[in-house]
């Protein structure tokens, strides 16, 4: 958001053509930021491992990836959960884009979305601690899937904050194992249009021109 | 053909696509098939265990196009390219399984730094046995993962006809690379219906054609309002035939054309406007035009590091704008004002009709201004009478050809001299390795456009090499003496890895450490012998222009021509690494500045 995160020649580029630093559309254009991306490709293991392999090849982040078929079994849904700001997300939607396997790249981000985890959790529990385990339990709207005589397999879904809070509070309680889904997301609406990844570029100087015709 | 014995009526069936009476025929007859029906003409490979089977159907299918046996998978590699390059075809490579494909990965990462359309067929163990450490096993689509456009592992017979489809497709089409497809042993063994498709069928696979009219709109605004534009002219220019496109721009509006590594040939050299190349070893007022101009439009341009120095330091006054087909090049290194998405040519033609004339006459004084105040790097001639200045073999070259030949070009000092002191004015007539920077690139990839001159232009080849990059694949030479190639090579030898001693000497206080090779060069007049080739060379600049004379009347095989040039010669101006594109050495006499500078 501050000057100090665009780069030198951004800001000297704008200054001189007295642009606004801060567009609308550019707004915190340079803050990091945890992008949800949807991904639907050909469902092939090839297909996966270039998307990975992109990731690591072009140095991103990739926070999480879940992957599953769709209701068209040759095709895959892939969800993933990358950590940067928008000028890189912007630079990773478009290669994936480019990936000759992906026939659809959405970052689901800024639209209305829902976004949900799975996430089954080990605890240790004893006659004292097992009334509080399960009080958790149902505050995050958990299920108990197994019980031994020491521990309990917890399941609870949601989005990725509700997740990590439901780790928090279990923690005190002495975990012995987490296996967490990753992120699946869904824009809202039946049918959404995704910014231009390269809005940045030409919505802002189209916006001045409509401003000085009016 | 095949004859009557590879088909079997009985067994013809109804193909995937529909078609009856296709004829049922092996995996590698299929492949055979296929590549003529894609209209190949050449083929650059190197038999194994693994191909064996689609070498043995050439040989009793005799097919429509030529089959070149390589001396080594690498050569082959950059012989696909060099065909490639000269003359806008797809380059086609077919080796075997393990080395023969681990041979071409430094020629695929080449094709794809350099956006060159290639296809390389590898052979692979039969399916049962990928993934058991077989003999000759490599996970050939994984290694080449990031180093393709797309790759391919074909796994049944039947989709071996649409996969060859879409490979060329692939290659071919949008930006340009190469694709890699892989074919294990029981593939090419098994039997299929053959029809080759009319369509490559990719669904996730689009290639923009024409930009949107409204950013076209914005982007003739931005000529019309700026004053210092300027063009930055790159390969992707000649990859989409659009340097008549260009021209008539360019010309019309008055703007000073500036012309990447990859892009030139795409402007003529010899025209008013042309301002010649930039960049690292770009000339002074061409960079000083870019730190000064006010708007600059690339064109198939991809803002490499040795173009741009310090990225935030280069051509601080300018608006951007980007034409390039590729969208994950916008903004990627440089942030661009206006895109135009587009295949070049379509890009230039919508934008043609839009720009009206424009005087920037002030402007080009200014440039003229820079020219005169620091003209290109005035080489002197060599004290010591044996050795001859490089520069003047590239220019006597010039002369000879008057920029009717396809000019490659190696790695290295060489390379940069070719760059600064020979006229490009054709398309396709310059062939070099910019992106991946690969020493022996230039004898093969010469090797490949000379192939490439059988089939259709008719241009001297011309290849520029060092005595370092020379040796890199130097086996090739007799594959060009077994064809009757008639090619030109010019060996300058400082016997030293001039590029690198010009940095030891530059930034690392003349610590030459392991550049000198001198004690491993071989004697390049008896190489070229042993090769069945012609051996001159030239130990004094009078004898410059005789030994040319001499290699021009040769015209059944190659002739390598050897300049003995001063080690202690240096490219200049050269941008430091990571410098500002203003802040350039321009002449000797600044190392010592920069030397008390500390």
């Amino acid at each position: 958001m501050s000057e100090e995160t665009l780069t030198r020649q951004q800001i000297r580029r704008k200054r001189k053509f007295g642009e606004p630093l801060l567009p609308e559309e550019e707004d915190g254009t340079e803050q990091e930021h945890r992008h949800i991306i949807a991904v639907t490709l050909e469902n092939t293991i090839g297909a996966l491992n270039r998307v990975t392999n992109l990731f690591s090849a072009r140095g991103f982040n990739l926070e999480s990836v879940a992957v599953g078929e769709t209701d068209e079994p040759s095709v895959a849904r892939l969800t993933l959960v990358t950590v940067g700001n928008d000028r890189i997300v912007a630079q990773i939607t478009r290669q994936l884009d480019n990936l000759v396997n992906t026939y659809d790249v959405t970052d689901l981000t800024d639209a209305e979305h829902v976004e949900r985890e799975l996430c089954l959790l080990k605890v240790q529990y004893s006659s004292e601690t097992r009334p509080e385990i399960l009080d958790i339990k149902d505050i995050f709207r958990g299920r108990v899937v197994n019980v031994t005589p020491e521990t309990m397999v917890l399941e609870v879904t949601g989005p990725n904050k509700k997740i990590n809070a439901f780790i928090g509070m279990m923690e005190a309680h002495g975990i012995e194992e987490v296996a967490r889904s990753g992120q699946v997301a869904m824009h809202r609406n039946l049918e959404y249009e995704p910014p231009n990844p390269l809005a940045s570029t030409d919505a802002a100087p189209s916006a001045n021109g409509a401003a000085s015709d009016a | 053909m095949p004859t009557d014995s590879l088909q079997s009526p009985s067994r013809s069936s109804t193909s995937q696509n529909g078609a009856v009476n296709a004829p049922t025929l092996k995996g590698s007859e299929i492949f055979v098939r296929a590549l003529e029906e894609e209209g190949v003409d050449r083929v650059f490979g190197h038999p194994g265990g693994a191909v064996i089977k689609i070498y043995d159907a050439m040989e009793r299918i005799q097919p429509s196009y030529d089959h070149v046996l390589v001396r080594h998978e690498q050569g082959g590699t950059h012989a696909a390219e060099g065909y490639a390059k000269a003359t806008g075809r797809v380059g086609t490579v077919l080796v075997t399984s393990g080395p023969g494909a681990t041979n071409t990965v430094t020629g695929i990462a080449d094709a794809y730094l350099d956006s060159v359309p290639i296809v390389v067929f590898t052979g692979q163990v039969p399916t049962h046995l990928i993934g058991n450490d077989s003999f000759q096993e490599t996970d050939t689509t994984g290694v080449t993962r990031s180093i393709t456009k797309h790759n391919f592992l074909v796994r049944d017979v039947n989709e071996l006809a649409s996969t060859v489809k879409q490979a060329y497709h692939i290659a071919r089409t949008g930006r340009p690379g190469p694709v890699v497809v892989d074919l294990p042993k029981d593939v090419q063994m098994d039997e299929a219906p053959f029809v080759y498709p009319e369509e490559p069928g990719l669904d996730g696979y689009t290639v923009p054609g024409a930009a949107a009219p409204k950013q076209v709109d914005r982007a003739a605004k931005m000529i019309e309002d700026a004053d210092k534009p300027l063009l930055y002219v790159g390969g992707g220019t000649i990859n989409a035939d659009a340097p008549e496109a260009l021209t008539a721009l360019a010309r019309k509006a008055n703007i000073p054309v500036t012309t990447t590594l990859h892009g030139l040939g795409a402007f003529p050299e010899t025209d008013d406007l042309a301002l010649g190349w930039l960049g690292m070893h770009g000339f002074y007022h061409t960079n000083m035009a870019v730190q000064n101009a006010d708007l600059i439009m690339a064109v198939g341009a991809r803002f490499d590091d040795r173009v741009t120095g310090d990225v935030d330091e280069w051509a601080p006054n300018a608006k951007i704008l980007h034409v390039d087909i590729d969208p994950s090049c916008i903004s990627k290194n440089v942030y661009a004002d206006c895109a135009l998405i587009g295949d070049a040519q379509d890009v230039l033609r919508q934008l043609l009709p839009k720009v009206e004339p424009k005087d920037t006459d002030d402007w080009l004084a200014q440039i003229d201004a820079w020219r005169a105040d620091c003209p290109p790097y005035e080489y002197e001639t060599p004290d010591d009478a044996d050795q001859i200045a490089p520069e003047s073999v590239v220019e006597a070259l010039y002369d000879k050809t008057q920029g009717e030949a396809v000019m490659v070009s190696d790695v290295g000092q060489h390379q940069m001299w070719v760059c600064q002191y020979y006229k490009f004015g054709k398309t396709r007539s310059h062939v070099s390795s910019g992106g991946l920077g690969t020493m022996g690139f230039g004898l093969p990839a010469a090797m490949g456009a000379a192939f490439g001159m059988r089939e259709g232009r008719d241009l001297d080849v011309v290849c520029v090499s060092g005595d370092g990059g020379f040796v890199m694949n130097a086996q090739e030479l007799s594959v060009a003496a077994a064809h009757g190639l008639p090619l030109k090579i010019a060996v300058l030898n400082n016997n030293y890895l001039g590029m690198v001693r010009q940095w030891q000497s530059l930034f690392h206080e003349d610590r030459f450490s392991h550049t000198d090779l001198k004690p491993t060069n071989p004697d390049f007049v008896t190489l070229a012998e042993a090769h069945h080739c012609v051996g001159l060379r030239a130990t004094s600049p009078d004898e410059v222009g005789d030994v040319i004379d001499q290699a021009w009347d040769v015209d059944d095989r190659p002739v390598v021509m050897e300049f003995q040039v001063p080690k202690e010669e240096m490219v200049f101006p050269m941008v430091p690494a990571g410098a500002a594109s203003d802040d350039m050495l321009t002449e000797m006499f600044d190392k010592e500045a920069i030397a008390k500078e500390g």
